[in-house]
């Protein structure tokens, strides 16, 4: 079991589009087409069909036209009912990042309905509708040209009708958004329930011929716009995997080891099966599935109690050597040392650049690796019958569950259907699908009966796919004129397992890398630590962890160079970026843009504001940011700590350009907002700790996320609106927070914290 | 023996029953009632918020012998006559969800809050909800959503 990278951000992978204009690459018009299919009743449905060796089992045997199949039932984005019944798909999986209702108003906007009107519907996984997935903030890029191609050809359609009906040309006829069709010289109007019928007898229009309105037209895009599920969500009805019933479930726990690796030797399962209303205790053995015991029971309690009688002797293995203590032991070493090996990166001559400088700073910064905690714990529901399984999974990728149940019970990916439930939180957790190849392989066990398995919340934290920690040793120089000349960085990452030099997929420098790329004299080292910790992509990979040691070190060159923190950054963004390294496809970095965020960000705090009296000590305020998943993002957090080193963190101010339409304003805050509390609880109380092999937290206790009295008490979104293709907003708020409180913290105290937690370092200040 | 319980009004006569199940569980995998969410099963959370008597109690740490007998409100008994409450309706008017997954029990502690304090500060708001963890972080449009509520209230 391994986290599903092929569905992450396109810093790591070559994204589906153009790097440089991701919104308006069609990836339509290449991989896919449209197709209508008559309703029975009337009416007309609009599908998106994949073209491409993934999708061919799933094409239709008809290619376009207006002749549906007789047993030909797709799952479709659009349908409209002769009865005026207006129904569009949410394709993509719901995590909390807003596109159940966001990705809708794309195609509701072009197909000029009432958003009130509409009714929104949750899609199964299905070949057919595309990319399905949260991850990488990809789906704003992916998505935003092609579904709204997706509304204004149903429009185009219901203008055709109409055109045809009347005997007037479409180009006199208006879609005022109500969902009809008016022609204005003779007062005539029909509604699209109406037309819907005529519309599905015509034949598709080709989609790149099919106008898209200018944004001045858009009624919906830009409109404040609530989730479509809020009704539900306040009532508390079911939603969420763990919320799914059906007729006679059981439900199932899975103990695993709690060294990562770990194998059952032997276990006694008596006392278990006998306990009250335990069904079934068996050893799971299935291939991608971890080793360990399955106890299912007529409810989750039960399985839970009984947990307390199983006796499982384990074959703990190689990991047990493995500790934040050792980790940290071997970075210190290697940081001791002369960087062996080619160095990642260079440019310039750093040695010369370095000795030259008028002010040179050298400092070393560590985190820990970090848990995903999401609210719902994992689970998965399945029901599993002779030929296949049925999956209702909260996964960010139900392709990948789909994948990993088909491999857990060795059967064909076709025989797995997968149901996407709302999901209790993501920040990439679930991109891994282990729950849901556990469950596939604990319902074989019960075949005909369905299960849901549901992890216990130590095991969640223990059995995660973690945010890799790192350490950093730093080398700067500033020239006379306040300019960064040389930096230097030796990044000790964790290696993809024991005797690899790989380094992990989350682990690597990324390739975005500020401000290594805007310096003329660098020099980029990084050594992996071989392990055996189970490491997967947390929101927004590698910047979340990296921005946070870069930019407080960029922090303290400015301090050191007497400089002023954001016209030191505002100088650095100047020079123009090295493009991305080789191999590495990073995408284009555009200075401007990020110029444009941080005289932003400066600007809406007051930073620099004329007239402006200094700060007394024990308030300060700090900047940091970052260009990540395609969005530049600069921050400016502003603190209060106590004489005793208590921390209020008063208002943080997001400035942030992910290019030219905000889709749901309400929603693209909400990521804002939701960022940089998460942010904050990242690098102020959240930590894992490794020893012997082993997760050391267990629960919330120990592992603490931000309280609502610890979250700052105002935070500003500012957008910054570009004419650029619009981008995505789940991640790139994230990584310049812990580096703009950590650089708060240095203004208010004069206390450079350089590890994190920032809670267990001593703040205060006399 | 069999225990009564009492959940949004309605009795309900459990045979059976361990009396040390915690009412989460009853709540979820027996009356199916899931909008009482599971989050961590040691009253850390809050996800599992119900009313006990009106007061926030977490439900996942609240054995059923201490809940029988007693007036047991959860989300769903909220909104009597399929009306919304001012809680619920200014939690939809403010966007507040992310996930949504916690909601639920942000709710039930802010309903609980306004029953005693119908007009509370921010410092109010950040005391009576600091048990009710949301890891999207949607705290400051729960802040917004208690005041918007609180606005509708009679003093």
């Amino acid at each position: 079991m391994h986290p599903d990278l092929s569905v992450l951000d396109p810093v790591s992978f070559p994204p589906a589009v153009s790097a440089a204009r991701p919104g308006d690459a069609p990836a339509l018009d290449r991989r896919s087409f449209l197709r209508l299919a008559a309703l029975a009743g009337g009416g007309f449905a609009l599908a998106l069909y994949l073209r491409g060796p993934d999708a061919a089992a799933a094409e239709p045997a008809v290619s376009g036209g207006a002749e549906p199949g007789g047993d030909f039932t797709p799952s479709l984005f659009v349908r409209i009912t002769p009865a005026g019944e207006i129904t569009v798909l949410a394709a993509n999986p719901e995590c909390g990042q807003g596109v159940k209702t966001a990705f809708p108003m794309l195609i509701v906007e072009e197909l000029d309905a009432p958003w009130a009107r509409v009714k929104i519907e949750q899609a199964d996984l299905d070949p057919r509708l595309g990319r399905q997935a949260a991850a990488g903030s990809r789906g704003t890029p992916t998505h935003y040209q092609p579904y709204r191609r997706l509304g204004a050809t149903a429009r185009a359609l219901l203008v055709s009708a109409a055109a045809a009906r009347w005997g007037v040309p479409t180009d006199e006829l208006q879609t005022p958004g109500d969902a009809r069709v008016v022609h204005a010289p003779t007062g005539r109007a029909a509604t699209y329930g109406e037309l819907a019928t005529a519309a599905a007898a015509l034949p598709v229009p080709d989609e790149k011929t099919v106008p898209l309105k200018d944004p001045s037209a858009f009624r919906l895009l830009g409109r404040r716009v609530g989730g479509v599920d809020n009704p539900r969500i306040v009532v508390g009805a079911p939603l969420f995997g763990l919320d799914v019933r059906r007729p006679g479930q059981l439900f199932a726990t899975f103990v695993k080891c709690p060294v990562f690796g770990g194998v059952v030797r032997s276990a006694d399962l008596a006392a278990a099966r006998a306990a009250p209303g335990v069904r079934a205790v068996f050893e799971v053995k299935a291939p991608g599935v971890a080793s360990g015991v399955a106890i299912v029971a007529d409810s989750t309690w039960r399985a839970f109690q009984a947990r307390d009688v199983l006796k499982i002797e384990w074959d703990e293995g190689r990991a047990t050597g493995d500790s934040d203590a050792a980790f940290a032991a071997a970075a210190a070493r290697l940081h001791d040392a002369p960087p062996a090996g080619d160095p990642l990166r260079g440019a310039g001559d750093f040695a010369a650049a370095h000795a030259a400088a008028a002010v040179r700073v050298e400092a070393r910064y560590e985190y820990p690796f970090l848990s995903h905690a999401n609210l719902e714990p994992q689970n998965c529901t399945a029901l599993h019958r002779p030929d296949g399984v049925e999956l209702w999974a909260p996964t960010q990728s139900p392709s990948g569950a789909r994948d990993a149940a088909a491999k857990a019970l060795g059967v064909a990916p076709e025989s797995v259907v997968v149901h996407m439930t709302r999901i209790g939180g993501g920040f990439g957790r679930r991109l891994t699908n282990d729950f849901a190849a556990e469950a596939a392989a604990i319902a074989r066990e019960v075949s005909g009966t369905p299960v849901q398995l549901v992890w216990t919340r130590a095991d969640d934290m223990q059995h995660d796919w973690y945010r890799p920690g790192g350490f950093h040793a730093f080398r700067g120089g500033v020239d006379a004129d306040g300019r960064v000349v040389a930096w230097g960085e030796h990044f000790v990452t964790y290696a993809a397992g024991y005797d690899t030099d790989k380094v992990a997929g989350v682990a690597g420098l990324a390739a975005a890398e500020f401000p290594g790329r805007l310096v003329p004299n660098v020099l980029i080292h990084q050594s992996p630590l071989p392990n055996g910790i189970p490491l997967g992509p947390w929101r927004a990979p590698r910047t979340s962890a990296q921005c946070f040691a870069q930019q407080c070190f960029l922090d303290e060159l400015a301090h050191a160079a007497g400089r002023d923190p954001v016209e030191f950054r505002l100088a650095l963004l100047a020079a123009p970026a090295a493009p991305a390294p080789a191999g590495e496809r990073g995408p284009v970095f555009d200075n401007a843009r990020m110029a444009g965020v941080v005289r932003l960000a400066a600007e809406k705090s007051g930073w620099g504001a004329p007239g402006e009296t200094p700060w007394p000590r024990g308030r300060g305020r700090g900047i940091a940011f970052q260009f990540s998943h395609l969005g530049y993002v600069a921050i400016v957090a502003e603190v209060t700590v106590s004489k005793t080193g208590d921390l209020v963190i008063d208002r943080v101010v997001v400035a942030a350009d992910v290019g030219r339409q905000i889709i749901n304003p309400s929603g693209g805050e909400n990521q804002s907002e939701g960022s940089v509390v998460d942010g904050i609880s990242s690098a102020l109380v959240q930590r894992i700790t490794i020893e012997g092999g082993r997760v050391a937290q267990s629960g919330f206790a120990d592992m603490p996320l931000l309280r609502i009295d610890q979250a700052p008490k105002r935070i500003e979104t500012h957008f910054l609106l570009t004419d650029n293709p619009p981008t995505g907003l789940g991640e790139p708020v994230i990584p310049p927070v812990p580096p703009a409180l950590g650089n708060a913290i240095f203004a208010a105290t004069g206390r450079r914290v350089r590890r994190l937690p920032f809670n267990a370092a001593d703040l205060s200040w006399s | 023996m069999p225990t009564t319980l009492t959940v949004n009004g309605r009795v309900h006569e459990l045979a059976d029953f361990d009396p040390a199940t915690p009412l989460l569980w009853v709540l979820r995998d027996h009356l199916g009632l899931v909008g009482t969410k599971y989050g961590c099963g040691q009253g850390l959370c809050g996800a599992c918020t119900v009313h006990f008597n009106g007061a926030a109690m977490r439900s996942c740490v609240l054995p059923l012998a201490a809940a029988a007998g007693q007036k047991i409100t959860t989300i769903e008994g909220l909104a009597a006559d399929a009306r919304l409450t001012p809680l619920q309706q200014a939690w939809c008017d403010e966007d507040v969800a992310q996930c949504g997954y916690c909601q639920a029990g942000q709710i039930m502690s802010a309903t609980a809050l306004l029953a005693k304090n119908p007009r509370p500060t921010d410092a109010d708001i950040d005391g009576a909800l600091a048990g009710n963890l949301c890891r999207c972080g949607t705290y400051q449009r729960i802040r917004r959503a208690v005041h918007a509520a609180a606005s509708t209230l009679p003093a």
